[in-house]
């Protein structure tokens, strides 16, 4: 009998995960369907307003397909989704799928901005830290982090606006301008995205003290150095390799984060992503929008998860297990 | 044996925050229900130590109030988390390997998979806003960190002698999950709990800032930060001191959990994060 080889576990590993994920996508859908559909209030009686005629609302509901069974409506709703079908929304009369598309170009870049901005700021505090251990450097950005923490990312923000948009006029109060002009609209979300990035960069930050701190410990660190490697050599070429095993973990769950942070604090610059389309589906009771929105939100972390878990496999071989 | 400094700190924040929630029912410095529309906007002062917000209510006595709201939400969304998180950890590790532990993971997963202001938001679509909102939503995202938690610890106990020995005597799994797992892994759920109970004044804040958690008349945190925000280049002092009080509250509450963690195992101290 041969033992399987490495790639066949991957590829097992892999297919369990894939099949997991795709489990958690379908049970997600259920969810967040049967939550909604489940909610007092006709869709169809909202949008014709408080004096329509019993049968007009009929009609609609009709033309909505309301009137169809839960189940049937269901997978109409997901056969759509798998073909990038969201629907109709019931305000604003154009596909659910063009509204999402126009606000992700929002909430995507501002959450990738925020993720940029807190590894940039995380690495190498947190790298100076571990090598610092114990020293004045060390305590400062353990002091400094754990506040970062503490502070709420838009309470924060409201003070970036208050220094550097309404003090110095540096960057824009709020609002967007759209990608027609890169760099106006760069600087519409750097404010916003500092604001994110704060809370995220401190964890990031003790994390990768931390994992540097434990590699360091390690005995293949002291036999490189016993060898003649260079302590600079051992943190590049050994440490620092081994310890982004656990910071990419974070960074990956961070990006959830991010995207579910975003939510408030578009609120806090007007920004008109899909946290702000969520929050006017909500109030105007365009339920479509809103699942479609929360569906799409729910399926990039669980994809982002899930590539998380495929970049390990690939770079630890203990955990295809 | 030696108090962790952070332990004392922490602590102390965290007590004279609960202090001041507790003399709130007793006492505030001024009525938060009455409305003095002539004193608005006014900037700290000895009758004002805090200064006032837009509608005349004295900022200070606000927070007191408020501190009741971060609090109970905070403190029921933990409930919430290990009542149903805790057991259910227990169980899937009690019938590690079985389907039962499966569907429990799996389970943890798909919520996580829901950010909690996702899962305040369907809440709000189906019930509308509210303080309980928060409570449910803050709770249900804290569910699957304690049963990740207990699942995680009780298994390593699962292995061990003293375990072994009452499985022997013939003690069923309920039982020794109840009388030998749960005491010996009580300390990790206490400093899990108080970094939960931080996290869930944070979120309550979020939630209250963007209206899906409390409502007014309901002095919180977050909705005072959301009143101020329009008003911060003339008031600034409206959106500062709300803020410091998240800060200050979570910071202890932090530096607490981090302490408690020490003092249970100071071998961690080292590499904690």
């Amino acid at each position: 009998m041969r033992a399987p080889r490495s790639g066949d576990q991957v590829l097992i590993y892999l297919g369990r995960r894939f099949v997991s994920l795709c489990l958690t996508l379908v049970v997600a859908s259920i969810l967040i369907f049967g939550i909604i559909e489940v909610l007092p209030g006709d869709p169809a009686a909202f949008m014709l307003g408080i004096n329509a005629q019993p049968e007009a609302v009929e009609a609609l509901r009709d033309q909505l397909g309301l009137n169809q069974s839960l189940i049937a409506r269901y997978f109409d709703w997901v056969g759509g989704l798998l073909i990038g079908d969201f629907g109709q929304s019931y305000t604003y009369r154009v596909p659910v799928a063009e509204l999402i598309g126009d606000r992700i170009w929002v909430s995507l870049p501002l959450a990738l901005y925020a993720l940029v901005l807190s590894t940039a700021i995380a690495f190498p505090i947190g790298i100076l830290a571990a090598l610092r251990r114990g020293g004045v450097a060390d305590y400062g950005v353990m002091g400094l982090t754990q506040l970062g923490i503490a502070i709420p990312n838009f309470w924060f923000a409201m003070f970036l606006v208050l220094i550097f948009a309404i003090q110095w006029r540096i960057f824009p109060a709020g609002g967007f301008v759209g990608w027609e002009d890169p760099v106006a609209g760069l600087m519409g979300l750097t404010l916003p995205a500092i604001a994110l990035a704060l809370p995220q960069a401190s964890i990031l930050a003790r994390i990768m003290r931390s994992a540097l701190i434990e590699t360091l410990d390690e005995d293949y660190i002291r036999t490189a150095r016993a060898k003649g490697q260079s302590r600079r050599g051992v943190i590049w070429h050994h440490a620092l390799r081994n310890a982004m095993i656990p910071v990419l973990t974070i960074i990956g769950l961070q990006f959830s984060f991010l995207l579910a942070g975003a939510i408030i604090i578009e609120n806090v610059f007007y920004l008109p992503g899909l946290g702000r389309l969520l929050f006017q589906a909500i109030t105007q009771r365009d339920l479509i929008v809103v699942e479609g929105a929360v569906m799409l939100l729910v399926f990039s972390v669980v994809v982002v998860t899930f590539a998380v878990d495929m970049a390990y496999a690939l770079v630890d071989p203990r955990l295809r297990r | 044996m030696r108090w962790p400094v952070s332990l004392i700190v922490g602590a102390a924040f965290s007590v004279v925050f609960a202090a001041l929630a507790l003399i709130s029912f007793l006492w505030t410095p001024y009525d938060v229900d009455v409305l003095s529309i002539p004193d608005r906007m006014q900037a700290p002062s000895g009758a004002h130590w805090l200064g006032t917000d837009h509608l005349g209510r004295d900022i200070a006595s606000m927070l007191m109030v408020g501190a009741r709201t971060s609090i109970a939400v905070a403190i029921a969304a933990v409930g919430i988390g290990m009542g149903v998180g805790v057991p259910l950890g227990l169980w899937a590790a009690a019938r590690r390997g079985g389907l039962l532990d499966e569907v429990i993971m799996r389970g943890n997963d798909l919520i996580f998979a829901f950010p909690s202001i996702l899962i305040a938001i369907l809440i709000t679509a189906l019930a509308g806003p509210s303080v309980w909102n928060a409570i449910l939503a803050i709770g249900i995202f804290n569910i699957p960190v304690f049963a990740r938690l207990s699942r995680g610890a009780a298994l390593s106990l699962w292995s061990r002698e003293f375990i072994m020995a009452a499985r022997v005597a013939g003690k069923g799994a309920v039982h020794i999950s109840a009388e030998h797992i749960l005491p010996n892994i009580a300390n990790l759920l206490i400093v899990q709990g108080t970094i939960q109970f931080s996290v869930g004044i944070l979120v309550e804040a979020a939630l209250s800032y963007v209206g899906l958690g409390a409502q007014p008349p309901l002095p919180s945190w977050g909705r005072m930060l959301a009143d101020a925000q329009t008003l911060i280049s003339i008031a600034p002092h409206m959106a500062l001191f709300p803020g410091l009080a998240i800060v200050i509250c979570v910071l202890g509450l932090n530096l607490m959990g981090d302490g408690l963690r020490d003092l249970f195992d100071p071998k961690l101290k080292q590499g904690r994060v």
